[in-house]
């Protein structure tokens, strides 16, 4: 008893990078060189890291911004911007569940989130945090004894050096495009996990148990390594609504799977959408890559989006490893004024790679919906294959929904499949339903998940059910 | 490049009757060319086929002034046989011969259109050099009524007389109300290293059925490029059929505005190429009103190091419900170091609609190869055997008989 009320008090101080001390720390606005300089001194970084986050600025310095996405934004002033802010303390935060506003309380119960995570999802102080500590540290004493690290990757930077140097960047380079440089040179926190030689990782690792993983901030940076046969699946987001103050949202995501190793990444995201009219609403711009590295290794993403003003990402495999695999089931919702372009990228450079695409897009309101993806075979990636299936649903002819697949095959002893559909939910279908009682809006939420049911499956089974209800209400007011 | 466009411009001009004005608008594409060049692969509709490159590398410098003063003899064996036709006849781009001996005279009528107004929805700089510097312009126009009875055979003819030019050709034609109009179009070059530029349009009236078959068959070194723009109204039909086999590099590019409703569009097209040959087929099918359908079928056979591409673009806008829109692209790899891309597109506003893409590459299926030698053939016999019927397909879809079967002599394929 003695010692959880000691890992309570501990945790009340912010052990993992904060201290109430540096709770009105801010960086000053901007971003330059000394705020670079802030961040990694702050976090007490080794000067290697330093020099890693430099170099991401001096090539982030001779960047343009990307503007061939689909979804216009207005541009950003990256100069007006809080680069580094220490969590909010406790005073800032709502008091109880009832200073929060009434729709989203609506939301939380329909996905029937308990009481308990409702105000943990919202940074209330909670009584009864007892019960989750004890919780995480349980999972933590079984994760150690496997040998499996799973911690915030400031502190993998302090304790585990030698893996991050060796795999920080190795798979987003600090030489990449615009966001993922941007947070090369300035992010703040975010998971590390390694799983060790042999181990098949004997829960869902998700940030949720990750103590302190809410204030990871706009630049969150998580790098997974799954060593020779290992396995391990890990889960990202929470189907609850989250809200953010931060507009910009620039997240890196580094997988990689050595010899025989397996990675699953799922991915629910909820963020705030803007309001009817689409103003304001979180921009999610993340760069997602996994590299199968060794032989015979498996990466699989997984990604329900139903969040964000603006979707903008592409989470990507590269097959070098002979053997490897790569698949991505996505579901993404758009509607009222949401806009999505999102889809992956598998690039087969080893013999005898397969991979899979199974996109599903639905679309209502005025929103609108890309999917771009590419496919990649090289003249070496002998015997590969590829499927991918990418159905757009339209709901109301004010939105709109697009396939870009870029499909390049240099191989010819590999095979490429790929098709497209686009269709409205039918009229007969509708009529069936409703005929059979169900109301309008229920009707559409059995169709549409029915049309995600291959992606859904996916997920793993806690998440699948919440997942499930999540499509059935991001489509809510669509009807009519 | 600047001085020799200037140059051969100020040649051109002089040769040509223009008023003033016109001078000035072709000036002004010539300085739009200027500043824009050739497209390379930053420009997203080029991304997989840098012509600056490839004229870079096939031709050098080119020049743009071709001297059209002198009639060149037009060479009669080089006419199709078995097939009573119409002709048009450009000799390295300048038109020799126009000639409808089979048609009512009264009901085909040809305008010269030589002062150039850009109608090309199109911004790319090869429409601009093409206004800049064509030569002369024709618009033809089918009464109202009137379906030719025989087929309308442009020879696009190039011979060594010529090196290192760029040779622009524009022609417009205009189908009246339940006219009809069969065109092939046929390139024999014995030519080397020379860029054709060629733009047509072709705005379909009501009722009116346009079919139009490109045949680039005939091996020779030259670089294309061919944008037809079709224009549709209400219950028009038009059907392309490409054959992409020829030339050292060929791109065309199909860019089609279904206006009014029940109007359809139909392009099948099939790249057969070999050794280092780059060939791209590009369409835009806009759907614009309600009840309109669009069907595309493109079939690749790729030897050696060939490399083809097809980018092809569905768009619906929210008015267009009821589309139909369908497109398909398959291709076989024949060789390690052949290369296929593609970019199927879809981009829709509408919700009642029917939109699919497909695309599938990949080698030649063993398991047929090996039922077909077990029955007898040997492994060439098989493979031939194969790929003729995957090309057939697309041939069968053309729907013209009589121009069917010249294809089909034209690329071996028997029945």
């Amino acid at each position: 008893m003695d010692n959880r009320q000691k890992e309570i008090d501990n945790l009340k101080d912010y052990k993992y990078g904060f201290t109430t001390d540096i709770e009105n720390t801010r960086a000053p606005k901007g971003l330059n060189e000394d705020v670079i300089r802030f961040i990694s001194n702050i976090k007490k970084e080794p000067q290697w890291m330093l020099d890693f986050r430099l170099k991401a600025y001096a090539r982030f310095k001779q960047l343009k911004e990307p503007d061939w996405q689909k979804p216009k934004y207005p541009k950003i002033d990256y100069q007006d911007l809080y680069y580094y802010s220490a969590p909010k303390s406790m005073k800032d935060k709502p008091k109880n569940l009832d200073d929060l506003d009434p729709k989203l309380l609506e939301t939380y119960k329909k996905l029937g989130i308990p009481l308990q995570e409702q105000k943990r999802l919202n940074g209330i102080a909670v009584d009864a945090v007892f019960d989750s500590v004890s919780v995480a540290t349980t999972f933590r004493e079984e994760l150690t004894k496997q040998g499996i690290i799973f911690c915030p990757i400031s502190e993998a930077i302090q304790n585990h050096p030698e893996l991050v140097k060796k795999y920080l960047g190795s798979v987003i380079p600090v030489t990449d495009h615009f966001f993922a440089t941007l947070n090369s040179a300035v992010f703040t926190d975010g998971s590390f996990a390694y799983i060790p030689e042999g181990v098949r990782c004997p829960m869902e690792l998700s940030t949720y148990f990750r103590i302190n993983a809410s204030n990871t901030g706009q630049f969150e940076r998580t790098l997974i390594v799954a060593d020779k046969g290992s396995y391990v699946s890990y889960l990202e987001g929470c189907t609850a609504p989250m809200r953010d103050e931060n507009q910009l949202h620039a997240a890196n995501v580094e997988l990689v799977a050595l010899d025989d190793a397996e990675i699953k990444y799922s991915t629910v995201q909820n963020w705030y959408p803007g309001d009817k009219d689409g103003k304001g609403g979180i921009y999610n711009f993340v760069t997602k890559r996994g590299l199968c590295k060794g032989k015979n290794s498996k990466i699989s993403w997984t990604q329900v989006e139903t969040g964000s003003a603006i979707t903008w990402k592409y989470p990507s495999c590269i097959l070098k490893g002979d053997n490897s695999v790569g698949e991505f089931y996505s579901i993404a919702i758009t509607n009222n004024h949401q806009k999505a372009d999102t889809g992956t990228k598998m690039i087969h450079l080893g013999k005898n790679t397969k991979s899979k695409i199974i996109s599903k897009g639905i679309s209502a309101g005025f929103s609108d919906m890309t999917y771009r993806g590419l496919v990649d075979i090289s003249s070496k990636a002998t015997n590969s294959n590829n499927y991918t299936q990418c159905d757009s649903l339209l709901m109301g002819n004010k939105c709109g929904a697009h396939t870009v697949p870029y499909i390049k095959n240099k191989n010819s002893e590999s095979n490429i499949a790929h098709e497209a559909t686009t269709s409205k939910i039918s009229e007969d279908q509708l009529h069936y339903c409703q005929q059979r009682g169900l109301s309008a809006e229920e009707a559409i939420g059995l169709i549409v998940n029915g049309f995600c049911k291959e992606v859904l499956q996916q997920l793993p089974m806690e998440f699948a059910v919440e997942a499930q209800k999540l499509v059935g209400i991001s489509l809510e007011g669509s009807v009519g | 490049m600047k001085e020799q466009l200037q140059k051969d411009f100020d040649n051109t001009i002089r040769n040509l009757t223009l008023s003033q004005k016109d001078i000035e608008i072709k000036k002004f594409y010539l300085d739009n060319f200027i500043n824009k060049g050739f497209p390379n692969r930053k420009e997203e509709d080029w991304k997989f086929s840098d012509i600056n490159q490839i004229i870079k590398k096939n031709i050098g410098e080119l020049s743009f002034y071709t001297d059209y003063t002198s009639t060149n003899k037009v060479d009669t064996s080089a006419y199709v046989d078995g097939l009573e036709h119409n002709k048009i006849v450009f000799i390295n781009g300048r038109i020799e011969k126009i000639d409808f001996d089979y048609e009512k005279k009264n009901q085909i009528e040809i305008i010269d259109q030589s002062e150039t107004i850009n109608k090309f929805n199109n911004n790319s700089s090869l429409s601009d050099l093409n206004s800049a510097f064509t030569n002369k312009s024709f618009k033809i126009a089918v009464k109202e009524g009137y379906q030719l009875t025989k087929p309308l055979i442009i020879y696009h003819t190039t011979n060594s007389k010529i090196w290192s030019k760029n040779i622009n050709l524009r022609l417009n034609f205009e189908l009246y109300e339940n006219s009809s109009l069969r065109l092939i179009d046929l390139f024999r070059d014995t030519s080397e290293k020379n860029f054709l530029n060629i733009f047509y349009n072709f705005d379909l009236k009501e009722n009116s059925i346009l079919k139009n078959y490109k045949v680039d068959k005939f091996e020779n070194k030259n670089i294309k490029y061919s944008f037809n723009n079709i224009d549709q109204d209400r219950n028009s039909i038009s059907e392309t059929f490409i054959l992409s086999s020829g030339s050292n590099f060929c791109k065309n590019e199909i860019n089609c505005n279904l206006n009014g409703e029940y109007s359809s569009a139909f392009v099948n097209g099939i790249f057969s190429i070999n050794n280092n040959k780059h060939h791209e087929i590009r369409t835009i099918i806009n759907h614009l009103t309600e009840n309109t359908k669009s069907y595309q079928l493109i079939k690749s056979v790729l030897e050696d190091s060939s490399r083809a591409v097809y980018q092809g673009k569905i768009f619906v806008n929210s008015k267009a419900q009821k589309t139909d829109g369908y497109q398909l692209s398959k291709a076989i790899l024949l060789n390690k170091d052949s290369e296929f891309n593609a970019k199927p597109e879809l981009e829709i506003y509408a919700d009642d609609v029917k939109c699919s893409h497909g695309s599938a590459s990949g080698s030649l299926n063993e398991d047929s190869i090996f039922y077909l030698m077990s029955r007898g053939l040997n492994y060439q016999q098989s493979r031939e055997l194969l790929i003729n019927g995957f090309l057939l397909d697309v041939v069968e879809k053309i729907t013209d008989s009589e121009v069917k079967n010249l294809i089909k002599n034209m690329i071996g394929i028997k029945e």
